[in-house]
């Protein structure tokens, strides 16, 4: 191609020696499709517990608020690293999956743990943004609805959610870009994402730097446009609310 | 007693305490409110009238005390409080309409939900009382768009679309701008008028002396005076409702 040329003087260290992406260019577009399945898989996962976590943590009793509680505390103050670990090879030391390949690169023996440790990680935080989300909707929809006889259940499903989802749908959208940045530890496991395609590609070429460059580069141009996108999303709402 | 027959709800001495009673919202209050009454309950800010209304139907639950209704006991825990609050309707001071309902939908949830109606009967009954309280055209309308008076008035019809037998009142035209005060009154003399027993939390001395049967006054989560409105606001015995009235009148 025209352009490998422009890359043959270049050191095996420089910032941009992208002279690798002819011949390794798939390992990249893989490594995309494996984050972004990591990423939106864990926090789609990651919503029912994490509703049942807010919910507990809204409760009376003090036993279930303080279960609710010990999760999320667990999960938010161990680094995601060691949780990741554990679970892997702890839980699914025990549990056996066999490989299995989805869409010709997903190794499900390592995608789902990978899935499984970043889903009960980001139900901790996808909780405690419902919680907030909950709490800011005025006590008082509650209280019209308990006030015309329908249960708590009730009032919570019908009248505090619906409107409480709506509060939370952007700061949930972060969360997915939050996991996108996040996965790239599961490379450490030896999951097929962008990080690990990045790492596998500088040990097989010993171009040092160039690979990682790129990877940033494509995990800036995923995340940067989706929280903008999320951001604008956002005012657009707020506009909406106005009365 | 001749009353006691057609009481519908009796309070007895029922006290709210905050913070271990380091507050005492309400202390040792009882009433009896009986069928068709309407009864105006007013008093100094802080004195305890909006928790004394919402004890009624359990919002707030008393520290201690009984809040009978149809005679029954709504404080004891076997009760099923959700049936006796399906017969209390209650309007709030600021409406409490479900935004993210039309307002057809915010009038007909409960009574579909809870299986009293279907949905073509309550949209019926739906429609008849918006006829009734002048807003026919905002049925699918969205709370967001309408005015104060007209938020309160939609309240109103839905609590009057669970066909209840008492409604609360909780200071309901005291988040008005003046201009809209008069279409809420006129909405609440009129149900008055058709023999609906009503509580009412008010700052509107005027409505509370010209459609209130009985007048309570409140002050330091005690009742301090009961009587006509005659009595209370012609011949108040208490200095400090003479004092509040004075304040206010």
């Amino acid at each position: 191609m025209w352009w490998s040329n422009l890359f043959t003087d270049m050191s095996k260290a420089s910032f941009f020696n992208f002279s690798f992406l002819p011949k390794y260019g798939a390992f990249f577009v893989q490594g995309i499709e494996y984050t972004l399945l990591l990423a939106v898989v864990s926090v789609a996962l990651a919503v029912i517990p994490a509703l049942l976590l807010a919910l507990m943590r809204l409760s009376k009793s003090r036993i279930v608020k303080g279960i609710s509680g010990a999760y999320i505390a667990l999960f938010r103050s161990t680094p995601l690293l060691v949780q990741l670990s554990i679970i892997y090879f702890g839980l699914f030391g025990v549990i056996n999956i066999p490989r299995f390949n989805l869409f010709g690169f997903v190794d499900l023996s390592r995608f789902i743990p990978g899935v499984v440790a970043l889903a009960l990680n980001s139900s901790a935080y996808v909780a405690e943004i419902f919680r907030a989300g909950i709490l800011a909707v005025d006590a008082g929809q509650m209280e019209a609805a308990r006030s015309l006889g329908l249960s708590k259940w009730d009032g919570m499903r019908l009248v505090v959610l619906p409107q409480a989802i709506k509060n939370v749908l952007p700061a949930l959208a972060n969360e997915i870009v939050t996991m996108v940045k996040e996965s790239s530890i599961c490379s450490m496991l030896g999951m097929a994402e962008l990080m690990f395609g990045a790492k596998a590609v500088a040990s097989s070429t010993y171009i040092t730097l160039a690979p990682y460059t790129l990877a940033a580069l494509i995990y800036f141009c995923i995340n940067f446009p989706a929280s903008k996108a999320i951001e604008a999303i956002e005012r657009r709402m707020r506009r909406g609310d106005k009365q | 007693m001749a009353t006691s027959s057609n009481e519908i709800i009796r309070v007895e001495s029922i006290s709210k305490h905050f913070n271990d009673g380091a507050v005492k919202a309400l202390d040792d209050c009882s009433l009896t409110i009986h069928q068709g009454e309407v009864v105006a309950i007013i008093g100094p800010s802080g004195s305890g009238k909006s928790t004394f209304l919402r004890c009624l139907n359990l919002l707030e639950v008393p520290t201690s005390g009984k809040v009978i209704f149809d005679g029954v006991d709504i404080c004891d825990e076997k009760v099923d409080l959700d049936l006796h609050r399906r017969k209390m309707g209650m309007v709030f001071q600021h409406f409490n309409l479900f935004p993210n309902m039309t307002v057809k939908k915010n009038i007909t949830l409960a009574p579909v939900r809870l299986k009293l109606k279907t949905q073509a009967e309550a949209d019926k009954v739906a429609m008849q009382l918006l006829e009734r309280v002048g807003l026919p055209d905002k049925a699918d309308t969205f709370p967001a768009m309408l005015s104060g008076g007209q938020k309160q008035r939609i309240a109103i019809v839905r609590a009057l679309a669970m066909e209840p037998e008492v409604m609360l009142f909780d200071e309901p035209t005291s988040a008005l701008d003046p201009e809209m005060v008069g279409e809420v009154l006129d909405v609440m003399k009129e149900l008055a008028k058709d023999g609906m027993t009503m509580a009412v939390v008010t700052h509107e001395m005027g409505f509370a002396r010209e459609v209130a049967d009985r007048v309570v006054f409140m002050a330091d989560g005690k009742i301090g005076e009961v009587g006509t409105p005659e009595e209370i606001f012609d011949h108040p015995k208490s200095p400090r409702l003479q004092d509040f009235l004075a304040k206010v009148l």
